[in-house]
């Protein structure tokens, strides 16, 4: 087990694995794209423009699992000093920042036709924008600092300290009074929403999941590339 | 047809928040493959100009092999 840990194992793994992936993304992804636009029902007090959801949903989830998962690993990686911790936080990140950018844009055209405003500081929007920002800190931490050490620590700090926000993201529309809807998706309880509507979303956050370990993937060879040609000058 | 365009009304809003997930992940994908060429580049470069004593080196080492494997020239 121990042994597809290694760097050269892994590699190997990565690289094969990139065009099964994107392979089966195209194909989810075709399947979500004509269930969400075409096959599945509008709503009865939304109409149409409740298709947004099935773009603005996975990105939300996708976004919050990503970030949730780098501060759980930069933990991991301060404590313990695995060095393949943090090559995975940082090849993480880019996605899930574009899914974060992807969840506040879609909500705010989703927001015109339904509350009439693009933009209100309302507890969830507001607490998501602060997301997006942590992950803009986080990914230029690694830009700014040249130490390398310095930038390890720095942007695990960020990414622990943007941990307090998460949930304050889930439970924004339980504390306060909020524009924005409750959860109708449950893992806990009973979910309100309907099949024919929960199908395709599920779909497109599949596509959406897949889309996130493909550049993951990319990222990781990226980065261990990277390693091995500074490594080539030291043998 | 029309009626998936328009929409009831809600088309332009529809359309334009998948276009711009799309057009996000266009991009993103388009960037990183340039980032992991780019290093891959880097590499091969940096590779082909290693004396002798040092590719014999590397060869002993998996991982080259394997990043080399995924580049169009290779020493080993």
């Amino acid at each position: 087990m121990m042994d597809y840990l290694k760097f050269n194992k892994i590699f190997s793994v990565t690289s094969k694995s990139q065009k099964y992936i994107f392979f089966l993304f195209i194909i989810v992804i075709s399947i979500g794209l004509l269930e969400a636009l075409i096959f599945s029902p509008e709503d009865y007090k939304q109409s149409d423009s409740v298709r947004i959801m099935y773009v603005h949903v996975p990105s939300a989830w996708i976004s919050l699992g990503i970030f949730s998962l780098i501060s759980f690993l930069s933990f991991l990686s301060l404590v313990f000093k695995v060095k393949n911790f943090v090559i995975i936080s940082k090849s993480l990140a880019p996605s899930g920042f574009l899914f974060c950018i992807i969840a506040l844009v879609t909500g705010s055209i989703w927001g015109k036709p339904t509350w009439g405003t693009w933009w209100a500081w309302d507890a969830r929007i507001t607490s998501m924008l602060i997301l997006s920002i942590f992950y803009l800190i986080y990914i230029l931490s690694w830009k700014i600092f040249n130490q390398k050490e310095l930038a390890f620590k720095i942007s695990s700090y960020i990414s622990i300290i943007g941990i307090i926000n998460i949930p304050i993201i889930k439970f924004s529309v339980d504390w306060w009074s909020t524009l924005h809807q409750p959860a109708s998706v449950n893992l806990l309880s009973e979910t309100s929403i309907h099949s024919s509507m929960l199908f395709p979303l599920l779909i497109m956050t599949a596509a959406f999941a897949l889309f996130s370990i493909l550049i993951f993937l990319m990222k990781y060879n990226t980065e261990l590339i990277r390693i091995k040609n500074k490594g080539l000058d030291r043998l | 047809m029309q009626d998936i365009i328009i929409m009831n009304g809600y088309g332009a809003y529809v359309w334009s928040a998948f276009l711009f997930t799309l057009f996000g992940f266009a991009a993103l994908y388009s960037l990183t493959k340039f980032q992991l060429k780019k290093e891959q580049k880097r590499f091969d470069a940096k590779f082909k100009n290693l004396d002798l004593a040092k590719v014999e080196v590397a060869k002993n080492q998996i991982i080259y092999k394997e990043i080399l494997s995924y580049s169009s020239e290779s020493k080993i």
